[in-house]
């Protein structure tokens, strides 16, 4: 035989195998995250805002300013700052928020939660029901079908969140009484539950407190549908082009001549391929809902992440502007390192 | 015995200037033996073997007097029963093996596939019945290559395992469309004697589909010569020189030879073929 297929490069001589790529990913992930804090650290230092005169206030002295400003480190170079800043993040010490007068951290350890269970059951929703839509409406081109998951796609991008979310509350909450209302629990139930992660339904379900699991479901279930409907719009379009492209392949045809059904033809041969296509699409979706939609979490009332950060830009509470911040891209961050170890699982190219 | 018995067939595809016919009124008959069917690009060769396979997708249309493989009409056979015929009776080898093996999908369980959808064999003798065919396609270490995923052969070898896989069942009929034309030119020869090889011994009826008329005329029995949709010229392979169509003499002439005297190669002379055939140039 001439033709033996050619190994596969190794990254570099000596660094190779499961070991060395743990500890580059490792790496790579220090390094990102250190480029985060950086940016972050340059964004605290150029917004005008000072921060010594928002602990002294604007009537002290001068000697009271100088000496407030040597003990915040101010006069030190920058790179202690720097250094001081990044050493702090790692104990999570993000500082003290003016408006709420708590350790910044302690405040993101509460909004956190309430977003990421709500984006979380979003995304669920919307890559359970989006992907088979697209699929189908592949499958189906040009029928009525793929014409309804159209029109259904087009509402996603064309009806304002806040609206949907108004409609839903009158029509659910207040008429048919499907679901609870604002907020995250029934308030006769608030605080029942210890905080474990933070988030409700887990909690609940920990404490084995039924009442409040429901309750809290009640609550969730529409502000997570209204952003899954987002996210679904975007990801069924997404998997309906990414179908095409592939059910046009070479490939397909192969499938075919073998005698393939077309249940095969198109969740084998054309669905798999596009697996690692579609883990880009919902990972973005995911970090999207994950940075708090603001309108969602107002007409909820929903204490996220997305109402924190909009509250804490307008009282120019620095602290917690780049604490919120720094949170929303570690999750980009996580979610980026997810989908790239993910790839190597699903597409046998990428390995 | 006759396998194929084909009788007018045409293939039509709508577009703005009204229908365009790609295949006019295509008539032949294949037994146990090796029809190739030349043509240039455009000629309606690949569009014939996709609408034998019952593969012209929509909005194409596919109409004959007569269109039987193995006393089955497949004019308008359901889709259903077209399926069990499919890689089982009748396959069809592609062109590009990077193109035409899913690139996900270990090229073992590709070949597979074939058994799962026609047979009711286990897991387990799927897999030593792959380990066979592999061996058949001249591949010396099947089990090593079962595992390998398509961007990890070579073209000539992506081809060997596609040619496996339209073998695994023995089907009456294969259909090869240009299975070389992507190859390296050292590998073709193996390519095309392997698959001469399987063919001949398990009595298979195949059609070669290619451009290069000296390939066709060195592995095959007989020759369908196409140009603009319609059969111009049908002879044995050993006749080709004796070709009273101007369209085959034309192909013929514009081809060097090693022992070349001509200053100049000729060139096909379109408008005086289209003109005989009444057809779009």
């Amino acid at each position: 035989m001439t033709d033996t297929p050619t190994p596969f490069p190794a990254k570099a001589p000596g660094f190779s195998g499961p070991w060395w790529q743990a500890v580059w990913f490792a790496i790579t992930v220090a390094l990102t995250f250190l480029g985060l804090l950086a940016i972050t650290f340059v964004i605290g230092r150029v917004v005008p805002i000072d921060p010594v005169l928002a602990v002294v206030g604007d009537r002290a002295s001068q000697a009271t300013y100088d000496a407030a400003r040597a003990a915040m480190g101010l006069d030190d170079p920058m790179i202690v700052q720097f250094a001081r800043y990044v050493w702090g993040v790692m104990q999570f010490d993000l500082g003290v928020s003016v408006s709420t007068n708590r350790p910044v951290a302690q405040d993101l350890a509460r909004v956190f939660p309430a977003t990421l269970e709500m984006a979380t059951l979003g995304i669920l929703i919307g890559v359970v029901v989006g992907v088979p839509m697209g699929v189908l409406a592949a499958a189906r081109q040009g029928t009525w079908i793929d014409q309804v998951i159209r029109v259904i796609g087009l509402a996603g991008y064309a009806v304002p969140a806040f609206w949907l979310g108004l409609v839903g509350l009158v029509v659910f909450y207040a008429k048919l009484r499907w679901v609870g209302g604002p907020g995250r629990i029934d308030i006769f139930l608030d605080g029942m539950v210890a905080p474990v992660t933070g988030l409700l339904l887990i909690d609940s379900l920990l404490a084995g407190d039924m009442d409040s699991f429901r309750s809290a479901f009640g609550h969730i279930i529409l502000p997570s549908t209204i952003l899954g409907f987002y996210s679904l719009a975007y990801i069924a379009r997404m998997t309906r082009s990414f179908m095409l492209e592939q059910l046009g392949q070479e490939f397909i045809v192969t499938a075919r001549v073998k005698g393939a059904p077309a249940r095969v033809v198109i969740w084998r041969h054309a669905f798999r391929p596009i697996r690692v296509q579609l883990i880009t699409v919902i990972g973005l979706s995911y970090a999207g809902l994950l940075e708090g939609s603001v309108m969602i979490e107002t007409v909820f009332s929903w204490p996220g992440i997305g109402n924190y950060l909009t509250g804490a830009l307008l009282n120019a509470d620095m602290n917690a502007v780049l604490g919120a911040t720094l949170v929303v891209g570690a999750v980009f961050i996580v979610i980026n390192k997810v989908s790239d170890a993910m790839y190597r699982v699903l597409d046998p190219r990428a390995r | 015995m006759t396998l194929l018995h084909v009788e007018n067939l045409c293939v039509r595809f709508p577009s703005d200037q009204g229908e365009v016919e790609v295949v006019r009124g295509l008539t032949f008959t294949l037994g146990r033996e090796r029809l190739g069917i030349v043509g240039e690009s455009g000629s309606g060769k690949s569009m014939t073997g996709r609408a034998l396979m019952g593969l012209i997708p929509k909005p194409g249309r596919v109409t004959a007097d007569r269109m039987e493989f193995e006393g089955i009409d497949l004019r308008g056979l359901a889709e259903p029963a077209f399926r069990r015929l499919r890689g089982a009776r009748m396959s069809m080898a592609m062109q590009d093996p990077k193109f035409s093996l899913n690139p996900v999908i270990r090229i073992g369980d590709q070949i597979a596939e074939a058994l799962e959808f026609h047979s009711r064999l286990s897991a387990r003798d799927r897999r030593a019945r792959v380990l066979e065919v592999l061996q058949a396609v001249r591949i010396d270490d099947p089990e090593r290559v079962y595992q390998l995923y398509p961007h990890e052969v070579s073209g000539g070898m992506g081809q060997r395992v596609m040619i496996a896989m339209m073998v695994i069942l023995e089907p009456a009929l294969m259909i090869a469309d240009e299975p070389t034309s992507a190859l390296d030119v050292s590998v073709r020869a193996q390519v095309l004697e392997i698959m001469d090889d399987l063919v001949r011994r398990r009595g298979m009826g195949l059609i070669l589909i290619s451009h290069d008329l000296n390939m066709v005329a060195r592995w095959c029995d007989r020759i369908l010569v196409m140009f603009n949709g319609q059969v111009v010229e049908e002879c044995a392979a050993g006749q080709l020189h004796a070709a009273t169509h101007p369209y085959t003499q034309g192909l013929l002439a514009s081809m060097p030879r090693l022992d070349e005297d001509r200053a100049q190669l000729p060139v096909l002379d379109r408008a005086l073929i289209g003109a005989g055939l009444g057809g779009r140039t």
